[in-house]
């Protein structure tokens, strides 16, 4: 006879639990590495976000936003088109470029599963660093990943700097934050023939610094997969 | 809990079926449905820049095959594929392994870079379901991508499974990217040689490629050129449960 109650009651406040998880933001603390010897991070963009959402996705054709990103690292319209920076799009958490070897860190507060990030590598043509859609437990945990450098297939990577001004389509690399760049390159590839987002093959180099066919140096602007590491802190 | 009253029904019919009798079991509308087959589109994206992939080897097995090892001796299968592109070696090995179940090779010829390829694979069963997948990056010596024994018992119908895979090197012949022994376009050279020569015979194993290095980072009698290269991830993996 006593037992009802209580299992009403027991069934109650499990659906009221169930009810105030679901409504409850995640705080996600977002720790973003350059692992790269010679490669800055352009302003980066992490998001959470919901299952249908992709900043990118290889494999397939960047978006007009992803190629601005890419080649200009402007990432004001994939922002824009995220609703604006607020609690779950952090736009620029290092304030600037992120350093070879250096480390920046962002806190995300949320409700939904999966964690985006994307940021123009320089010096390179159309070459980013990304997370694409990475679904985040939501178990109390610290969790790690490891990101690879991908090309946006948009232009071709001709390794020659061009400072003039960016806009996507354009060709060279509009920026060398570490002032280790050449002059006089003849060019190293014409188009791609990969024209969908890809794993980058990495940039040549030369050791010309007045001439050669690149105006990366090859001992200083080289890396390999993977070229940052993500470590996410979920605290529900 | 869902999925263990499956699995006891479907161990159940197959228990009735090797019995040839009815009366072990009671059959209904729902046990039908748990022997309708299953299938898997299994699709490859080829991220490198510039290796076309060779046709798709896609064999479901259970636990107990590999294609490959990495740190041993490549199977004379795995040696065709990685230098030739032609599978049908590896099929036969994988024929006679107690734990084949079934196979499916692409039909389309290589496919390039920005391109994918499927196949679809059909199994009875998904009890201990692995896949084990291989393609030679045809510009190369010894270089496939694929994967070896993944997992496919846990997922259910309209789930995938997304992931990237390494380029491999099968040891069996060495790197030379020269003239007339590559038979992807880049060369249109020799295919499948028995010999192996990648280095001395203790180091006859499959390993993680370092890469090609190409005539444009030095090494003058590549027939590669830098759009040749690829760093890490080859290729993305996206298995998708349809029935």
């Amino acid at each position: 006879m006593k037992l009802k109650p209580i299992k009403s009651l027991f069934a109650a406040s499990l659906l009221f639990n169930a009810g105030i998880l679901s409504a409850q933001a995640a705080s996600w603390q977002v720790d973003v590495t350059n692992l790269t010897h010679g490669i800055h991070f352009t302003p980066l963009l992490v998001t959470a976000h919901g299952a249908s959402t992709h900043l990118f996705q290889s494999g397939m054709e960047a978006s007009t936003d992803i190629k601005a990103m890419a080649e200009c690292g402007d990432t004001s319209a994939l922002i824009t088109a995220l609703g604006g920076a607020d609690d779950d799009t952090i736009d620029n958490p290092a304030a600037g470029l992120l350093a070879p070897g250096a480390s920046t860190m962002t806190t995300i507060t949320t409700t939904n599963n999966y964690l985006s990030l994307v940021a123009m590598m320089l010096p390179t043509n159309d070459g980013f660093v990304g997370m694409d859609a990475m679904m985040i437990p939501s178990d109390a945990g610290t969790y790690t990943f490891y990101l690879n450098s991908y090309d946006a297939g948009s232009e071709a990577n001709d390794e020659l700097m061009d400072t003039s001004g960016c806009a996507p389509g354009m060709s060279g690399i509009p920026g060398a934050p570490g002032e280790d760049v050449g002059t006089g390159g003849s060019g190293v590839a014409s188009e791609d023939s990969n024209l969908m987002i890809h794993i980058h093959r990495g940039v040549l180099g030369d050791s010309n610094p007045a001439g050669g066919s690149s105006d990366l140096d090859n001992t200083i602007h080289r890396w390999q997969n993977p070229v940052a590491k993500v470590v996410v802190t979920v605290t529900p | 809990m869902h999925t263990k009253f499956v699995k006891k029904t479907v161990n159940c019919l197959v228990g009735v079926s090797l019995a040839a009798s009815l009366s072990a079991c009671m059959h209904d509308d729902d046990d039908d449905e748990n022997m309708q087959s299953m299938n898997y589109q299994v699709e490859v994206y080829n991220l490198t820049s510039g290796q076309p992939l060779t046709p798709l080897a896609a064999i479901l097995h259970k636990p107990g095959y590999a294609p490959w090892m990495l740190g041993a001796s490549a199977s004379v299968g795995m040696e065709t594929i990685a230098e030739s592109g032609d599978s049908s070696t590896l099929i036969s090995e994988a024929e006679s392994n107690m734990n084949y179940i079934t196979s499916m090779t692409s039909s389309n010829g290589p496919f390039l870079p920005g391109s994918s390829e499927s196949v679809t694979v059909t199994s009875e069963n998904s009890d201990d379901l692995h896949l084990s997948l291989v393609s030679m990056l045809a510009n190369t010596n010894d270089a496939f991508t694929g994967i070896s024994n993944l997992n496919l018992e846990n997922l259910e119908k309209g789930e995938k499974i997304s992931l990237y895979m390494s380029a491999y090197d099968a040891g069996t012949e060495k790197n030379t990217e020269s003239l007339g022994t590559l038979p992807g376009p880049a060369d249109n050279g020799e295919g499948f040689n028995s010999t192996r020569d990648e280095y001395s015979s203790s180091e006859d194993y499959v390993s993680i490629h370092r890469g090609a290095v190409t005539v444009d980072d030095g090494l003058s009698s590549s027939v590669l050129n830098e759009t040749h290269r690829w760093n890490g991830p080859v290729a993305k993996l996206v298995v998708t449960r349809l029935q």
